[in-house]
């Protein structure tokens, strides 16, 4: 997978989602405005190839601040991973029930145009051949992953518990 | 081993007698609120029912709260749309506590919860807003979570795998100085700890400045406790909270004074003497960007901001009335007056405190969430710079990210206000 942009530390959920288009919800309609205050990258995310999955990289607290999904639902729909040092945590859980690829990589080393491999419990970046550790995702939220996102693991405790 | 506050509320929600930090539990909800994002509940909560056999319920509609308070009056076809659709789940699902665009009960989310009664110390409270922590004020554990964990709420009644947080107790100690409040306490705090410093962790907020603080006061702590990174930012209730819950949200049922263990187990203490605490202002564009008043005074402001779901109270607004009362806003700032409910802002009328306002040369809006996030009002033009009583300072927050927000009391918002320049306002105060 490659890198295609760099952030920094704190990136917030009005850098990724800007208030101001709150009012558009649905999934299909949110990625349009992916980092919208910030031309270079919506620009590069809205002409990009999304058939593959593509990478940005970004230092600590990635997502602090707001609950709005859309934050997470944008990247998604651009084919999104995202590797950061670490998140904030409602940014994280609503990754994991939305199934955005999240990756916490303390020390993560990456430029843009690196190639990465992700495993289950490492990083490799290709291009400079260093190997990283990754924190798995706990326990608790590997069965949302597990079943394909919240929405999936909710309906199937639904069906079981009508069934009892 | 004791239990803090938030293992015992958990061990209650999910009927056990003891948890352990780490744990992780399935906690039944007390309530869940929601407000314009409530569409998007709906969506999803329709798609987790698509196909099934099961009926297309709520689990409870009357531990459902949907409060309109992000756009109001809707600025676009979109937003009354989306409006339009939640008024009608609201009709077919019987949901109870749902407060519309009124000047009789509406009103911002987080003023509209306490002032109704509606969260009550022990319980459960998730919100799809981060400054869902704001509740904690009332002893309640909670939490903001996203839209479609929402929707599994409404389906199922309570939150999948929520792990048994950490907790970093905060110690208040000293005397509250002229001229500071609690919001200084909590930009403060933030400074110190970082804007990630409780990430995954609750904060519990204790020692004597707390004790004799006003729920007001401690619904402004609790509120910013999210912008540490804090999951939830939680007081132990106490005579206050039952004063509170009798007098103002007309509650008369049974309250429960849960308190943490002696011998519970907290991830860190942090003490904070606050009797030579100067005002505190965050300067852009980071809350913990934390700096004395001093630091920043004399800085032009463009728009100065009062009111939100941080510091939109009665006693907010009162803070920054004693300060304008008589005086004008300055001419080249703009003075926005945001109250967080319409029985706030009927109370500043017959209070006066509007007409002041309005006087001095302030503009006061309709309750809501205004310009604070800049989604409908308020926005900064390029280079602009705004001093703000609400809880955020990120780069285009105020739907500019050419212009810079400092983040400070409602008084001094108030003495800003009056010389378009960042003022300590103990010197109005002398």
């Amino acid at each position: 997978m490659k890198v295609i942009y760099k952030l920094g530390s704190d990136i917030s959920t009005d850098h990724i989602y800007p208030g101001r288009y709150m009012a558009t919800v649905l999934p299909t309609e949110t990625p349009q405005y992916a980092f919208a205050d910030m031309p270079d990258l919506n620009n590069l995310l809205n002409s990009g190839d999304k058939t593959q999955p593509r990478v940005i990289v970004a230092d600590n607290n990635f997502g602090t601040g707001s609950s709005r999904e859309q934050a997470v639902s944008t990247l998604v729909g651009h084919n999104l991973v995202i590797v950061a040092r670490n998140f904030a945590r409602i940014f994280f859980q609503n990754s994991i029930n939305l199934g955005l690829k999240t990756v916490e990589c303390p020390e993560i080393e990456a430029e843009v145009g690196d190639e990465l491999e992700i495993g289950d419990d490492y990083l490799l970046n290709i291009s400079t051949g260093k190997k990283y550790k990754i924190v798995p995702v706990p326990a608790a939220r590997r069965a949302i992953v597990e079943a394909g996102g919240l929405i999936a693991y909710t309906r199937k405790l639904l069906i079981a518990e009508q069934s009892r | 081993m004791g239990q803090t506050l938030v293992q015992k509320i958990l061990a209650k929600a999910t009927g056990q007698n003891y948890v352990e930090i780490g744990d992780v539990v399935e906690p039944k909800v007390s309530l869940a609120m929601s407000h314009e994002n409530a569409a998007l509940v709906i969506n999803q909560f329709k798609q987790i029912f698509d196909g099934l056999d099961n009926p297309l319920k709520v689990w409870d509609p009357s531990k459902i709260a949907i409060i309109f308070d992000h756009r109001i009056p809707a600025e676009s076809r979109k937003t009354a749309t989306n409006q339009k659709l939640v008024r009608q789940f609201v009709e077919e699902q019987g949901i109870e506590k749902f407060h519309d665009i009124r000047g009789d009960e509406g009103g911002i989310c987080h003023q509209i919860l306490p002032e109704n009664g509606y969260v009550l110390p022990g319980g459960v409270v998730v919100g799809t807003d981060s400054h869902t922590t704001t509740h904690g004020a009332l002893g309640t554990f909670a939490f903001g979570i996203g839209a479609t964990e929402m929707a599994s709420v409404w389906a199922l009644g309570r939150v999948l795998n929520v792990e048994v947080p950490q907790t970093i107790k905060v110690i208040f100690k000293g005397k509250l100085p002229k001229g500071v409040y609690a919001k200084d306490l909590i930009l403060n705090l933030i400074g110190k700890l970082t804007n990630q410093g409780a990430n995954f962790k609750v904060l519990e907020f204790a020692g004597e400045v707390i004790e004799k603080m006003d729920t007001s006061g401690r619904l402004v702590i609790s509120n910013m406790a999210v912008e540490a990174g804090a999951t939830a930012g939680i007081i132990a209730p106490d005579a206050e909270t039952s004063r509170y819950l009798r007098e103002v949200a007309n509650y008369q049922g049974e309250i429960d004074m849960v308190k943490p263990d002696d011998d519970a187990s907290y991830h860190q203490i942090v003490e904070i003497n606050v009797t030579d605490l100067e005002p505190q202002v965050a300067a852009p564009h980071h809350v913990d960007n934390v700096v004395k008043i001093s630091e920043v005074e004399g800085l032009d402001i463009q728009q100065v901001v009062i009111g939100s779901c941080t510091n939109g109270r009665i006693d907010d607004l009162k803070e920054a009335y004693e300060i304008i009362k008589g005086k004008k806003v300055a001419k080249n700032t703009r003075m926005l007056v945001f109250p967080a409910s319409y029985r706030v802002y009927n109370e500043a009328l017959e209070k006066g405190y509007i007409a002041e306002f309005v006087k001095a040369g302030a503009v006061v809006m309709n309750p809501g969430c205004g310009p604070c996030l800049g989604i409908h009002q308020g926005a900064l033009g390029d280079g602009e710079r705004a001093f703000s009583t609400t809880n955020r300072n990120f780069k285009g927050r105020m739907g500019n990210p050419d212009a810079e927000v400092y983040l400070g009391s409602p008084a001094a918002a108030a003495a800003t206000a009056i010389f378009g320049k960042i003022t300590d306002p103990r010197k109005i105060m002398e």
